[in-house]
Order: C-alpha cells, then sequence, then structure tokens
C-alpha cells in the first residue's frame, strides 16, 4: 500500500465517512473569532459582507489529497458585479493567505487553483469589487497534513523541472470569446513545515510569490501567492484570444528566481 | 499453488493474535509467505495488513517485508525459529510504506542487515514521523510503542546477490514506480519473483510514485523467468506473469482515462468521478485508495 492516511490525508474513518457525506454540501464552521481575526489582519478596518448569490466557492467537502485540494471562486454568471481582485485564505493554515488573484478586466470572474490544507478548516474567499466593497464567502474542507507532507514526487525530478511552465487552452479557440486557461508552474513550493528526518532539517521554505500573466502586453492577472499554494501551483483563469497574440508569463520565487515564459496563441476569426 | 493456498487458508481463518506465529504459507521450497488482510491498520490486525515472509537457505535466512508493526515482526520471527535455528542474516524491505516496514524492531537482536533500495532511507525518514503518528492512532499506543526505524546498513543501487547458502537470491532497484524505492527479490532455485507492492492482487493499489514508470516497471518484470510471484498484497503466491495483469489493466485505464479528461479541458474532480469506475467491483478498498490515484495521477500527467 499506502501511505495515503500516513502522509496527506485524513484517514480510513474519513475515508469511509466521506462515502456516506460526500455529497453533502459543507456549510462554514461557525469560527467568528478566529475570523474576526483575520479580517483584521488582511482587511483591517473595512466591513466584510456576505457575498450571498454573488459569489461561490466549490471545493471538495473531503480531500483526498490534503497537499493538493482544488478550489474554484466564481462570480454569479449573470449578475452584474464587477471584481477586481479575489483572496483566498485558508483559515487556520499556518499562513492563512493562500493567494490574492488581481484581474485587469473587472468583469466576472472564475479562478481555480489548488491548495494545501494543514488542518479541517474554513477556506475563504473576499472578492473587491470595482466600488470598493469586499464579498466574503467560505466553505468547510476536511483535509489535513497537507502543509507538512512530503513531495510524493522523485525530489531530483521536482527540482530538475522546476520553473518549467505549462499552458493549457482548448482546441479550438475564436477571437474575441473567452476560453479557460490553465497555467502550470512547476515548482516545490515548499511550506517550511516538511521536515527531512534524514537529515534532520525542515527543508527551507522556498515558494511561488508572484505570478504575472500578460497578453500582448496588457495585464490579464496578477497573483500574489504564499506557501499554500499545492507543489506545481495550477491556476485557471479566464483570457479572451486575439486572432493573434501572445501570452506572457512571468513568475517569481521567494529566493528571488525569476521564472519567463511565453506562448504564441492563435484563434480562428470570430464573426 | 493455488490448491495448497485453498488448503492452507483455513487454519488461517481460525488464527487470533494470540497465536504465537504467523500463518505461513510455504510457496516453493523454503519459501515462506503470510498473506495480510484487505484492511486498514487497527487494534485488531496490528498492522497485519501486507504481504510478508521468508527464505531459507542452507546457511542462513532472509526476511522479506517484515508486516505492518511491531507485534507482526515478532509473530514473524516466530514462525522462522519455528522452521529452522538458522542466523537470520538479512531484513530485505521492498519499501518504505508502512505495512512493510513497522516490524523491522522484532530482528533488531539479530544482527541482521538491513537490506533496501538506495532511495529508501529518505524516503522513510522523510515520512516517518507520520508514518508512527497514524500507527499510534489507528493501533493505539501500546502497538506503537516497539515501533523503531532501524537504520539501512546495505543499499541497492541496481543489482545486489546475496548467498543464503546454496541459495542465491538476486536483488534488483527499479526507477519510480509504485514508490520512488522498489525493490524486488528474485528467487532463482525456485524461480519465485517477490515483487513488494509492484504487485497489487485484489486489494486497490496505491499510486505513491508515478503510474506510467510503474507500467515501465511491469512491462519490464513481465520477462523475469519466474514461475510465481509474491505479490505485496493478495495471496501468498500467484503464477507469473499473469499475477500482474489486473495491476497493469487499472493503471493502463487509469493512465488513459485521466488523459481523456485532460483533453477535453475537465477537472480533477471530473477525472475522479468518471475515470475507471468499472474497476470498482474488482478491487476491496476501492473507495479509500481509487480517488486519491486518479488526483495524483491527474497531476502526473498534466506534465507529460
Amino acid at each position: 500500500m499506502t501511505l495515503m492516511h500516513a502522509t496527506r490525508t485524513a484517514g480510513l474513518a474519513t475515508a469511509l465517512v466521506a462515502l456516506l457525506d460526500a455529497a453533502a454540501l459543507a456549510a462554514p464552521a461557525d469560527d467568528t473569532a478566529r475570523w474576526d481575526m483575520l479580517r483584521d489582519m488582511y482587511f483591517a478596518g473595512r466591513p466584510v459582507e456576505d457575498a450571498g448569490p454573488l459569489l461561490s466557492l466549490e471545493a471538495p467537502t473531503r480531500a483526498h489529497d490534503a497537499a493538493l485540494v482544488p478550489i474554484r471562486i466564481a462570480t454569479a454568471p449573470g449578475s452584474d458585479v464587477r471584481v477586481n481582485a479575489v483572496h483566498l485564505i485558508v483559515d487556520e493554515n499556518p499562513v492563512p493567505l493562500a493567494a490574492i488573484f488581481r484581474f485587469a478586466d473587472g468583469g466576472p470572474q472564475a479562478v481555480e487553483t489548488r491548495i494545501r490544507v494543514n488542518a479541517y478548516t474554513n477556506v475563504t474567499a473576499v472578492a473587491e469589487t470595482s466600488d470598493g466593497r469586499l464579498l466574503k464567502t467560505a466553505q468547510f474542507v476536511k483535509a489535513a497534513g497537507g502543509c507538512s507532507a512530503p513531495a510524493l514526487k522523485n525530489p531530483q525530478m521536482t527540482l530538475a523541472r522546476m520553473g518549467k511552465m505549462k499552458l493549457n487552452l482548448p482546441d479550438t479557440l475564436v477571437a474575441g470569446q473567452p476560453v479557460t486557461a490553465q497555467l502550470l508552474i512547476s515548482h516545490p513550493n515548499n511550506t517550511g513545515m516538511q521536515y527531512d528526518q534524514l537529515n534532520y532539517y525542515y527543508i527551507p521554505a522556498h515558494y511561488v510569490t508572484t505570478i504575472a500573466v500578460r497578453y500582448n502586453g496588457a495585464p490579464v492577472l496578477d497573483v500574489q501567492s504564499d506557501i499554500s499554494l499545492s507543489e506545481d501551483p495550477s491556476i485557471h483563469f479566464s483570457l479572451v484570444p486575439d486572432k493573434e497574440g501572445t501570452l506572457e508569463v512571468t513568475a517569481e520565487d521567494s529566493r528571488g528566481r525569476v521564472f519567463k515564459q511565453s506562448w504564441p496563441i492563435r484563434a480562428a476569426q470570430g464573426s | 499453488m493455488i490448491g495448497a493456498w485453498t488448503f492452507w487458508a483455513a487454519p488461517a481463518l481460525a488464527d487470533s493474535l494470540s497465536a504465537d506465529s504467523l500463518t505461513m504459507v510455504e510457496v516453493a521450497p523454503g519459501v515462506f509467505v503470510h498473506a495480510g488482510r484487505h484492511a486498514e491498520t487497527d487494534a485488531g490486525n496490528e498492522g497485519d495488513i501486507a504481504n510478508c515472509g521468508f527464505i531459507i537457505g542452507a546457511e542462513a535466512v532472509a526476511i522479506i517485508d517484515t508486516g505492518g508493526g511491531p507485534a507482526v515482526g515478532r509473530r514473524l520471527r516466530d514462525a522462522v525459529r519455528a522452521r529452522t535455528g538458522l542466523p537470520i542474516r538479512y531484513v530485505i524491505n521492498t519499501h518504505m510504506h508502512p505495512d512493510h516496514v513497522l516490524g523491522n524492531a522484532a530482528f533488531r537482536d539479530d544482527g541482521a542487515s538491513l537490506v533496501a533500495h538506495r532511495n529508501f532511507q529518505a524516503a522513510l525518514m522523510a515520512r516517518s514521523s507520520h508514518y508512527l503518528r497514524t500507527f499510534e492512532d489507528a493501533a493505539g499506543a501500546d502497538a506503537a510503542r516497539d515501533v523503531a526505524f532501524l537504520p539501512v546498513t546495505v543499499t541497492v543501487a541496481e543489482r545486489l546477490e546475496i548467498d543464503l547458502g546454496q541459495r542465491v537470491i538476486e536483488l534488483v532497484a527499479h526507477p519510480p514506480a509504485h514508490t520512488d524505492n522498489d525493490l524486488t527479490v528474485f528467487d532463482r532455485q525456485t524461480g519465485t519473483l517477490w515483487t513488494g507492492d509492484l504487485v497489487f492482487m485484489e486489494r486497490a493499489p496505491a499510486v505513491d510514485g508515478t503510474a506510467l514508470g510503474w507500467l515501465r516497471v511491469l512491462e519490464a518484470l513481465s520477462s523475469v523467468p519466474a514461475r510465481r510471484a509474491v505479490p505485496g498484497h493478495g495471496p501468498p503466491a500467484a503464477p507469473w506473469p499473469d499475477a500482474a495483469a489486473d495491476l497493469r489493466r487499472y493503471l493502463e485505464q487509469v493512465v488513459a482515462g485521466v488523459r481523456a479528461v485532460q483533453k477535453s479541458g475537465g477537472t480533477i474532480q471530473r477525472a475522479i468521478a468518471e475515470v475507471a469506475v468499472q474497476e470498482r467491483p474488482r478491487w476491496q478498498l476501492f473507495e479509500e485508495y481509487h480517488p486519491r490515484n486518479v488526483t495524483a495521477v491527474f497531476a502526473e500527467l498534466e506534465w507529460e
């Protein structure tokens, strides 16, 4: 077998219970004190409203892999809410702020990423609207150990690949029509909490701190990120292609290393 | 072989932890295997959930995996002593997973060499505190008290022959597959290939290395001229290479299914819901391992 319980997920009991409640949506846990602290830390002095139906956050109720928990945040389709930025907060993680996504286009937004979850926690999204409001939604996620889990992969391979990027786009693109693009950046994103007992030290934190996505020179997305993003950070974002263009990504990590890659993108002429 | 297993399975059912030694099946002359249960570790089974056993030569004994807890290791040692007084010179771990190594401590006083893949020690020590905590949670603090992670004394980089006295066993270290430290043991005399967890039968496999690498290693192993394999989980022995057929089919379906979902822009969630679900009735503990396997393979294949 099996290191699944030992290292990264919550264990047999949870795996079995997951069968029973996988379909149930997890309402956020009512931990007002924790949230008040986080609100003061990240949004000092500003009111944070309940987003209601304007903002959604999709997350698995129980994660299969606490070091790789997919999260999707989207504004309600059809609503006229205009969002400039989304803050993703993993309430119980040692560094709760996982990422801030800043969008150049203030329209409806959807963004997706993968996070580490260190303990049962609320995962909170706070959207900043173009008129300055803060809208909050949250969901409870059961997973544990995601920050201290050793990487699954062969460590040599991970290092050899560091900084490489991939861009996934649909096979057919039409100019002017938005598509969902996926950006992957190969990086160990070490949390600083992964203990190497062979050499008796904590593997130092080493993670992607900023990601800038530019299309034909214009900003599309700027991400400020921290240790809660999973190894090999993955981000799905919305892109509106022109007939021809170039997407350029610049990422920087906590040791000041800069990674750049660009892709030509061609789209069919829109009607 | 199958007949022998059926015959021996009856007493195994009546076996309890109060018995002195593990129930062993002699799958070939001098090759003894205990088949672990298809369950997760709990206080009742104390980690007896993986296959383990030993090979007796003319001069020495080699243990191959020690079971998933100190009590299992002790009972495995008792099973050796019930059959031979020859020294236990080698304890071989096929990989670092706890259900195969937590019995190691039982052999501490035998002065045996601990033999493993060259990546084994790093992989185990990176996870040992998790393994210990999880074993404590599952089996209880009393059962966990004797857990010890003994240092590897002989590492295998590629290939190593060990002479047990008129009986040479051949150890091969594999590239990343089930884990990054899989080791097989081939007993030439009887044509018995101990695969460790490179072969799962009956119990759902866990992908803790690379699915593509695992398929490559299984392909390479299929040409080993073995009569039988001792899988890491499943019956004590099964004909080779047929023993790996179910696992290969499972891994191929997971890989193909995840690729298809990725090609159509699908998410991990969708892959978990759709990929290889037809395999569910064929494996025990499927729900405990399959969704996580799909998640791991999804992340792996994104970098193809």
